[in-house]
């Protein structure tokens, strides 16, 4: 009989089927986190088809130029998250660790900028609250904008943050060699997430930019 | 050694990105000329092209089992239901 620590614990008969069973399970989650965002995008449009002109005058105080740029940023850190998964398949470690840091840098640059806004928003009094008054007061509609507009971007930023944590582990393991050509799961599927949640922001840009 | 056969070439992606790019040039610019319901409609319409060139490459759906491609739609689904579901009570309140 053969010691217990030699059986193959594995569930899969190859690793073409271990793959699709990883992907299907990533899937899975991601839809959970579509329909997490989407509670919020309901939200967005019950209150945006109430209240037109509220959202628009909310929308104009928007920095256009700032959310365009944050959009090119997310998109570039794709580029490079899908470009990870490419030099982990093929067992290029170096071009992996860079990609890598190439994304977390994107992603730490464009919640800079987030958090930049952010301070705007509260030094011109558009954070919601007893402290609301743009314009010395503006009306109660607008204000639920820039509730939509904190509760969305906050919750995407902290998405972010999860992904910057991952892709962190991630380049530790990659610094250590661990990360390799037949296991290119943890990569891949980091990938998935950080496209996700770039997807979310690709449809955060015009709501919460581009109404006019 | 080969690229994993289920996966784009770096050519591909950055075709892909490119495309991203003039996507979001074209949003942006729109958006200070088409205002109004038409221009919402075309924002998003751009963001849903921008998704999908970005499921189906960068997520790499084009490369996938139909199984696969059925999950990463079923979100979708179960989201148009909360659309269709919620505005069918507030679009006919009196």
């Amino acid at each position: 009989m053969k010691p217990p620590s030699s059986i193959d614990a594995s569930p899969y008969t190859d690793a073409t089927q271990r793959s699709v069973a990883q992907h299907l399970g990533m899937w899975t989650f991601l839809a959970t986190e579509i329909l997490f965002f989407g509670g919020l995008f309901a939200c967005y449009a019950i209150y945006r088809h109430t209240y037109p002109e509220a959202f628009a005058a909310g929308s104009a105080r928007m920095d256009f130029w700032i959310g365009t740029l944050n959009t090119g940023v997310l998109l570039t850190s794709s580029l490079f998250m899908a470009f990870a998964d490419h030099a982990v398949k093929l067992g290029r470690r170096e071009t992996l660790r860079r990609c890598l840091a190439a994304v977390w840098l994107l992603g730490v640059i464009f919640l800079g900028l987030k958090f930049y806004e952010y301070h705007q928003k509260f030094v011109e009094h558009l954070v919601p609250g007893a402290g609301f008054h743009p314009d010395g007061g503006a009306a109660p509609p607008e204000q639920l904008f820039f509730v939509l507009y904190f509760a969305m971007t906050g919750l995407h930023a902290l998405h972010m943050m999860i992904g910057l944590g991952v892709i962190t582990w991630l380049f530790v393991r990659a610094s250590r060699g661990t990360l390799t050509a037949d296991r290119p799961a943890p990569v891949e599927m980091t990938g998935l997430y950080w496209h996700f949640v770039d997807c979310v922001w690709v449809f955060l840009y015009p709501l919460l930019y581009l109404v006019r | 050694m080969n690229a994993h056969p289920s996966s784009p070439s770096p050519k591909v992606l950055t075709l892909v990105f490119a495309a991203l790019l003039g996507l979001l040039a074209l949003s942006a610019a729109s958006s200070r000329v088409i205002t109004g319901p038409w221009g919402s409609a075309l924002g998003l319409f751009l963001a849903v092209v921008k998704t999908t060139l970005i499921f189906v490459f960068f997520m790499r759906l084009r490369y996938q089992t139909g199984l696969v491609r059925l999950f990463a739609v079923a979100g979708f689904f179960w989201l148009s239901l909360i659309g269709l579901l919620t505005f069918a009570d507030y679009l006919t309140r009196g």
